[in-house]
């Protein structure tokens, strides 16, 4: 089997044993929010890493998937299901009709442009009440059935959210294995030398755009429908800052870095409400912030292409030693 | 092949090119040269569809492709091997010849493995790196990468800009050979923009000089390499002050 298949599948493996060998609840729950955060991120990697486009607004279309499966299931009594699906449509929508300005801008002006969108949905999530509820949040969000089947606890969720994810990381591990992800990578490599070659440029970062945002809808739907209260500071700027800093520490040239990313972010913030009050006794969130600010940094100095890459190149060295190796006692044979 | 006629193009106010009329037949290599600024670049990149004519026409066997996109003249058979080789350096020399067959690869994806193979007979150096980033490879094989993958969209036209820049002389000796090879054996039609005269005029069959947007000289490359102002201001001979201001 392929080195790549082969990966995939013991992930999937490890992720199907773990809940039948760890029965806390608390572990579970932390490894839910982590496929949350993997599967926008995923779709990130695939924005960032590989169509080289920045997005500092991917908590929008996060909360607008959430804001919309809770308003259709829980106020108009849509099936979630439907609900999910409407709410993918509607954040692909908006993130192509948001990209076609967006994507005519580089770098600096690209991310500024995307985190004022974030901005301005954040606003909106705040003041239609009607909608959303404002700053007193969306209550009563339903939980999510599969015929009988009640996805009400914190095991059953997990498989639901990681089923998600994997399908996602499988199907982004096609899309960068074929045409269209050597095309992406072009765009990333040199967007003159795509011209020339006769890629539509602005056709794949659209698409790779749209794709991030369902994306990023449904890990928010699926969050709503877990968590059954949301509030606009859910979705706020920091978010998808966050989700930036996630996608960076995991390495944004491979899609396992979203879910490295992502569990690294997870499992430091629960260890900083652990640890931070043992240290400094009135200390509040503003302290996550200041970490993954100073881990950003760090990481972009010393760690530019992520952890995964860090790893590829151990590997590759210790590989490089280890075939070596019988040259070498050859070598110094008798 | 491909005629161009009256083309005028401006950057903002700048009139770059003005008044440009040549025409190129299949299986030819012209060969485009002048000092910097003189339009050669604009006049190419107009040609893939970089940039748009304000005036004039320009036709492919007969069909006007002015107004024509990138994409849509690659597809018809018009590729553009950029200044400064522009490759993939993320991506597997393999890769970069892959997306060279880019827009053909729905239609002829059975072919495209044994194209390669094709191409890199005329680039045997590739052969050997085939699974090494075009990043890491030096600045002549990247030129040869560069060709090698305009070759895999099977143009009808292939327009190099500057491909000798900043390589050593036995290396874009190489690559000048190579490209007479490809209009003698393949039929290439090839329009070669360079500031390297004398290694231009060496395999051209016929060339142009561009003198502040205007063809100020054209013939066959033995008429401009014979040519007294082309002497005196390309290849160091002595010749009067009223030639020498006339071309700069």
């Amino acid at each position: 089997m392929h080195e790549r298949r082969l990966g995939t599948w013991l992930f999937a493996l490890g992720i199907l044993l773990f809940p039948l060998i760890v029965h806390s609840n608390y572990l579970l729950s932390i490894l839910i929010m982590i496929g949350f955060y993997s599967l926008v991120c995923n779709g990130l990697t695939m924005l960032m890493g590989y169509a080289g486009q920045i997005s500092l607004g991917h908590a929008a279309f996060y909360g607008i998937g959430a804001y919309t499966t809770a308003y259709l299931s829980a106020t108009h009594g849509w099936s979630p299901w439907l609900s999910i699906i409407a709410g993918a449509v509607i954040s692909a929508f908006i993130a192509f009709i948001v990209g076609i300005p967006t994507f005519k801008l580089k770098g600096h002006y690209l991310a500024l442009a995307t985190l004022g969108f974030g901005v301005i949905v954040y606003t909106c999530f705040k003041e239609f009440t009607s909608i959303t509820g404002g700053m007193n949040g969306f209550f009563g969000i339903p939980s999510i059935k599969l015929f009988a089947w009640e996805f009400s606890n914190d095991a059953r969720f997990y498989y639901l959210i990681w089923t998600v994810v994997l399908l996602s990381l499988l199907f982004s591990q096609n899309i960068i294995h074929s045409r269209v992800g050597r095309a992406l990578r072009s765009i990333e490599g040199s967007e003159a030398a795509s011209d020339a070659v006769g890629i539509d440029i602005m056709r794949y970062k659209l698409q790779v755009f749209v794709y991030s945002a369902i994306c990023a809808s449904i890990a928010g739907s699926l969050y709503a429908h877990y968590v059954t209260f949301i509030n606009p500071q859910a979705f706020d700027a920091m978010l998808s800052i966050y989700f930036l800093i996630m996608v960076i520490t995991g390495g944004a040239s491979s899609i396992w870095g979203a879910v490295i990313g992502s569990s690294v972010f997870v499992l430091l913030s629960e260890l900083l409400k652990e640890v931070v009050p043992l240290v400094f006794s009135n200390a509040g969130g503003e302290f996550e912030i200041v970490f993954f600010g100073v881990l950003l940094v760090v990481m972009l100095i010393y760690m530019p292409n992520g952890l995964t890459a860090a790893w590829k190149k151990i590997t590759g060295k210790w590989r490089t030693s280890t075939t070596l190796s019988p040259a070498a006692k050859g070598g110094g044979g008798r | 092949m491909l005629a161009v006629n009256n083309l005028h193009v401006y950057h903002g106010y700048l009139h770059v090119v003005k008044g440009i009329s040549f025409q190129i037949q299949k299986g030819e290599l012209l060969a485009i040269v002048g000092a910097n600024g003189a339009g050669k670049s604009t006049l190419l990149g107009t040609l893939a569809g970089v940039y748009k004519a304000a005036e004039g026409t320009i036709e492919l066997e007969g069909e006007d492709i002015t107004p024509a996109t990138m994409q849509t003249l690659v597809k018809k058979g018009i590729c553009l091997v950029p200044e400064r080789r522009q490759i993939f350096d993320s991506l597997s020399v393999k890769d970069n010849l892959l997306l060279g067959a880019y827009h053909r690869y729905r239609r002829d994806k059975k072919e495209i493995p044994r194209d390669v193979e094709q191409v890199l007979e005329l680039f045997p150096r590739l052969k050997q790196m085939l699974d090494r980033p075009g990043g890491l490879l030096s600045g002549g094989e990247q030129q040869m990468l560069a060709i090698a993958r305009g070759l895999m969209a099977k143009p009808k036209l292939i327009m190099l800009d500057e491909p000798s820049l900043g390589l050593a002389p036995l290396i874009v000796k190489d690559i000048m050979t190579i490209l007479r090879k490809m209009c003698d054996e393949l039929e290439t039609t090839i329009i070669l923009v360079e500031q390297n005269v004398k290694a231009a005029l060496k395999v051209a069959d016929r060339a142009c000089v561009l003198s502040h947007g205007q063809i100020s000289i054209s013939g066959t490359a033995q008429e401009l390499m014979n040519n007294e102002t082309v002497q005196a201001a390309y290849f160091g001979k002595k010749q009067s002050n009223l030639v020498r201001e006339s071309i700069s």
